[in-house]
């Protein structure tokens, strides 16, 4: 495809469906634990299975933690009902979802990109996931599969599915909605959004309109986005597709499109004459759900910040307006929830930028043992550095060993690691040695050229290997000059 | 015949072994339901086994329960752990559920004995009991005839002194209908009052499952033990109920009547002049009647039609040979959900999935489900209106007494019209029962049927077992016990 995504006279138009599983203990509808990875079939029972005779039980905390992404998302929490989605496939163990349609429980929202842009949510619905498919055959394709075998562990794992209005006009910003809705779930305690194991999945609607039209061109359905780089690829190369087709004189048809990531490219799965009629009517076993003012406050009062207020509380936190890669370094240290790690560091003394620098890289890489690692450790760790007592490298050996043992006193850790700090004694008598050969350099120093201080640190630095105290040798250095 | 009433009283009291009633009831199955049918499966070993555990409770000095030792026969949509739960059709045939539905279990607690699962119309869906994949039930007041249905296993059982009670399940007349048919009681509750949990869904917005008795008495004993909150069915109410059976028997004086026109003048004339008789002993009985006329009940019936169906139709989308039940196979998997439902269900049930699926159909759902609710609307406010001025209503159950076996079955609007006075009930998940109130021309069984408003089961059994006192004709059927 050679057609750039956009020209001058062409605008995409893009619409997200983000599925987001809800990090409950137990499911929608029944007891059955709500596990990734488990062994085939074990978190089953008569409901999930859709036994003949069962029925489904609302779970109280799936609905709460749907409430709080419909507040963090500014949406009105409204009376709604449940609906039947009917349709006939083997992972759906009742041949319906239970789902919401005319009334769902979160509308009329929206979230801002981080470059202030606003896009509108048209709803956050509650329904229940499908089992799971595996083909059986020498491909793993569907085609040529000889038989598929069911995993209904996940039939019945609560589900959000929040969609967007087509608000969106780029890939960068259709990533950037997904990147931050994503940070809203994980903040919001709702999901852990890993898209990898299925807990954020995004479906995209692409269509592309002449730059000033008002109407909306025929959409496509792209489905099979599993990474964030997979939603930016496959929209500009859908929008780069309906472009090359109107440009020829075609017609965009409207259907479901399946994403390839090897191949690059969307390939169709389904017209919309082959769509299903869904045949929604509402949920005679499930009662309305309209929860009442008293459970939206107490949702709302027990909702911590969200991503862009920690951001702009993190920059604040550094002081002044950060560089573009210190934003990256905050966006990432957000994501991670490590903002409170760097603001408590920094409350304690830490230096605000070598703080936010090593948890944006070091404490990132070792995410699993930053839960462990406590503030105070960090900070008196980034001290010592600063101090110039720990060298760059020699803070970043200390700190991964704090990340791997979940914390620890950094100065017995570095003395451990044989990381010790020069004595005042020995730092007099290798500033001796290198006057002495230096003599020249020395004395222009004294003559007030200042940034050879510079110089002399640096052969400290370098005949004690790193161990010289910076600070203490720039004092001991004023000190000689007089 | 003995009532559940004595039968628990005579097992409490030490006067008779469980084991003896559970040995009199498998015995009378065995000499009459060869030729009747009632029973799909007979649970001989388990009712004795469970008969026994009661008379150890009763030897041990502790109550086995307000049912201890009484046989129940289950309806085959009720899942039992264990032990086959087909529904009348060959797609669920052999399949075993592994749970117990609440009512069973809810029986086990009360120390009933459960006799065996009884035959009805495939998923509860016809009026005759002939829909039955696994053919029909006869009636025991006639043979030729039909039990009605689609609880007609459970209705016949009782009738033929198999057993003093059976539960059955009531969409839109399954247990009132053919208990007027049977000539036994059969009641309907309020919608919410007894679990659906393990009863498989026929259209659940309507079902609710409900006792068949000999007496109006026993039918209260067996609600009462039922009736309560589930947290499994969150359709279920949470109020507690108040037992009904204590007041049974306190008389229909002061109680206002409706006699009502829609439900009676369509019927035939035998069972007009029935249900006029009975308005006029609970008037001797201190009843106040009156006439009272409710026309938008005419239209229950279509309303019902597309509402039942429309639930059907995804209700039983899980029937597919993917999970249990049958399977046949084919090319591929929906090729094989094809064939699987092309010869697992029964025409009736063909009939009405793609009925339903038209109704709910894009393009057709506003037409057809949406205006139906509408019309349900109606129906449950003209109730409301009418309960301004009566505490209950009185009419037939069933437009006739018990036709010919074979008679119907090639008409569905032939056989959908004896449902037409028992649907409003289901409409406006209100209460209703049927008693045995004389015979029509026929000598056979004719039902008059007494309707209440929401939750008032009690009212309703009380001017029930008023009707009850008066009936000209006891139960034909004697099973000795």
């Amino acid at each position: 495809m050679t057609v750039p995504a956009e020209t001058d006279s062409w605008e995409m138009v893009v619409g997200l469906e983000v599925h987001c599983e809800l990090a409950t203990t137990t499911k929608l509808f029944c007891g059955c634990r709500n596990a990734f990875g488990d062994e085939p079939n074990v978190n089953v029972c008569p409901v999930c299975l859709g036994l003949p005779g069962s029925l489904p039980v609302l779970n109280e905390h799936a609905v709460e933690l749907a409430m709080r992404i419909g507040e963090a998302l500014h949406c009105e929490i409204r009376p709604s009902t449940f609906a039947r989605k009917n349709y006939f496939y083997p992972d759906q163990a009742k041949d319906y979802q239970i789902s919401q349609y005319d009334q769902p429980l979160n509308a009329a929202g929206w979230l801002e990109l981080p470059d202030g842009f606003r896009v509108g949510i048209t709803r956050a619905h509650m329904e229940e996931d499908t089992g799971k498919l595996t083909h059986v055959g020498e491909s793993g394709r569907i085609h040529s599969a000889m038989h598929a075998l069911v995993d209904y562990n996940r039939s019945g794992v609560p589900l959000v599915e929040i969609v967007s209005e087509p608000d969106i006009r780029s890939a960068a910003n259709a990533r950037a909605y997904a990147a931050e809705l994503r940070g809203i779930l994980v903040a919001t305690g709702a999901s852990d959004g890993r898209m990898e194991e299925g807990s954020m999945r995004v479906d995209a609607n692409v269509s592309v309109r002449q730059a000033g039209s008002t109407e909306f061109g025929t959409r496509c359905e792209i489905k099979n986005l599993n990474s964030l780089r997979s939603l930016g690829r496959a929209i500009e190369y859908e929008a780069a597709r309906q472009i090359a087709l109107l440009e020829g004189g075609g017609v965009v048809e409207q259907e479901t499109r399946h994403w390839d990531e090897s191949a690059g490219r969307t390939e169709s799965l389904r017209s919309k004459e082959e769509a299903n009629d869904y045949r929604y009517f509402p949920e005679p076993d499930l009662v309305p759900l309209a929860p009442d003012a008293a459970w939206r406050g107490r949702v709302r009062a027990g909702l911590g910040p969200m991503p862009a207020e920690r951001r702009a509380a993190l920059g604040a936190a550094l002081g002044g307006s950060p560089t573009d890669a210190e934003a990256d370094q905050i966006r990432a240290v957000v994501d991670l929830g490590l903002d409170g790690l760097v603001t408590a560091a920094v409350d304690e003394g830490a230096p605000a930028g070598l703080a936010l620098a090593r948890a944006a890289n070091e404490v990132a890489a070792q995410a699993e043992g930053a839960a462990g690692l406590p503030a105070g450790s960090f900070a008196a760790l980034l001290s010592m550095e600063a101090g110039g007592q720990l060298s760059a490298t020699q803070s970043k050996a200390v700190l991964g060993a704090l990340l791997e043992r979940g914390g620890g006193d950094p100065a017995a850790l570095a003395k451990e690691m044989g990381f010790e700090a020069l004595g005042s004694d020995t730092l007099g008598t290798v500033l001796d040695e290198i006057i002495a050969a230096n003599l020249d350099e020395w004395g222009r120093f004294c003559e007030g050229e200042d940034k050879l201080q510079g110089f002399f640190t640096g052969e400290v630095m370098k005949a004690t290997k790193g161990k010289a105290n910076g600070k203490e040798v720039a004092a001991e250095l004023r000190r000689r000059r007089g | 015949m003995s009532s559940a009433v004595s039968v628990s009283d005579d097992v409490r009291s030490g006067r008779r072994p469980a084991r003896a009633v559970a040995e009199q009831a498998l015995a009378a199955v065995g000499a009459g339901d060869g030729e009747l049918r009632a029973f799909l499966t007979v649970l001989a070993d388990e009712a004795l086994r469970q008969a026994d555990e009661v008379d150890a409770t009763v030897a041990a000095g502790r109550d086995p329960g307000p049912l201890a030792g009484v046989p129940v026969a289950l309806k085959d949509n009720l899942c039992t752990r264990g032990v086959a739960t087909s529904c009348g059709s060959r797609i669920l045939e052999g399949w075993r559920p592994p749970y117990d539905a609440t009512v069973v279990t809810a029986l086990r607690g009360a120390g009933a004995v459960t006799l065996g699962k009884t035959n009805m119309d495939e998923f509860a869906m016809g009026s005759s009991t002939e829909n039955s994949a696994f053919g029909p039930t006869r009636n025991p007041r006639d043979r030729g005839k039909v039990p009605g249905g689609s609880s007609g296993g459970s209705a016949a059982a009782v009738a033929a002194g198999f057993t003093p009670l059976a539960l059955g399940s009531d969409t839109g007349g399954s247990i009132r209908q053919p208990a007027a048919l049977c000539g036994v009681v059969g009641m309907k509750p309020t919608y919410g009052r007894i679990s659906r949990y393990g009863l498989v869904a026929f259209a659940s917005s309507l079902d609710q499952i409900g006792p068949f008795a000999t007496t109006v008495e026993d039918a209260a004993l067996l609600f009462d033990v039922l009736a309560g909150h589930d947290p499994l069915d969150s359709t279920s109410l949470p109020s507690e109920p108040e037992p009904t059976r204590p007041g049974v028997h306190e008389g229909a004086e002061g109680v206002r009547v409706g006699l009502c026109r829609d439900l009676v003048d369509d019927c035939a004339p035998d069972v007009v002049a029935r249900v006029h008789d009975a308005a006029e002993a609970l008037a001797k009985a201190g009843a106040k009647v009156q006439e009272i006329s409710v026309p938008e009940f005419r239209y229950g019936l279509s309303a019902y039609y597309l509402i039942a169906p429309a639930e059907a139709s995804s209700n039983l989308a899980r029937y597919d040979g993917v999970r249990y039940g049958l399977r046949v196979e084919a090319g591929d998997s929906a090729a094989m959900n094809t064939a699987t439902r092309t010869a697992g269900f029964g025409s009736e049930v063909k009939r009405r999935i793609m009925l339903g699926t038209y109704a709910l159909s894009a393009g057709y759902y506003d037409a057809y489900y949406a205006q139906a609710q509408r019309v349900r609307t109606l129906v449950m406010q003209a109730f409301d209106r009418a309960y301004a001025s009566v505490d209950v209503l009185l009419g037939a159950t069933a437009p006739t007494t018990a036709f010919d076996l074979g008679s119907k079955v090639d008409d569905p609007m032939a056989m959908y019209m004896n449902d037409v006075c028992t649907i409003p009930s289901n409409l406006a998940g209100h209460p209703a029962i049927s008693v045995p109130f004389g015979t029509g021309d026929d000598g056979l069984p004719v039902g008059v049927q007494v309707l209440a408003p929401a939750l008032g089961e009690a009212t309703m059994f009380r001017v029930a077992q008023a009707v009850e006192a008066h009936a000209p004709v006891g139960p034909t059927e004697e099973a000795g016990w």
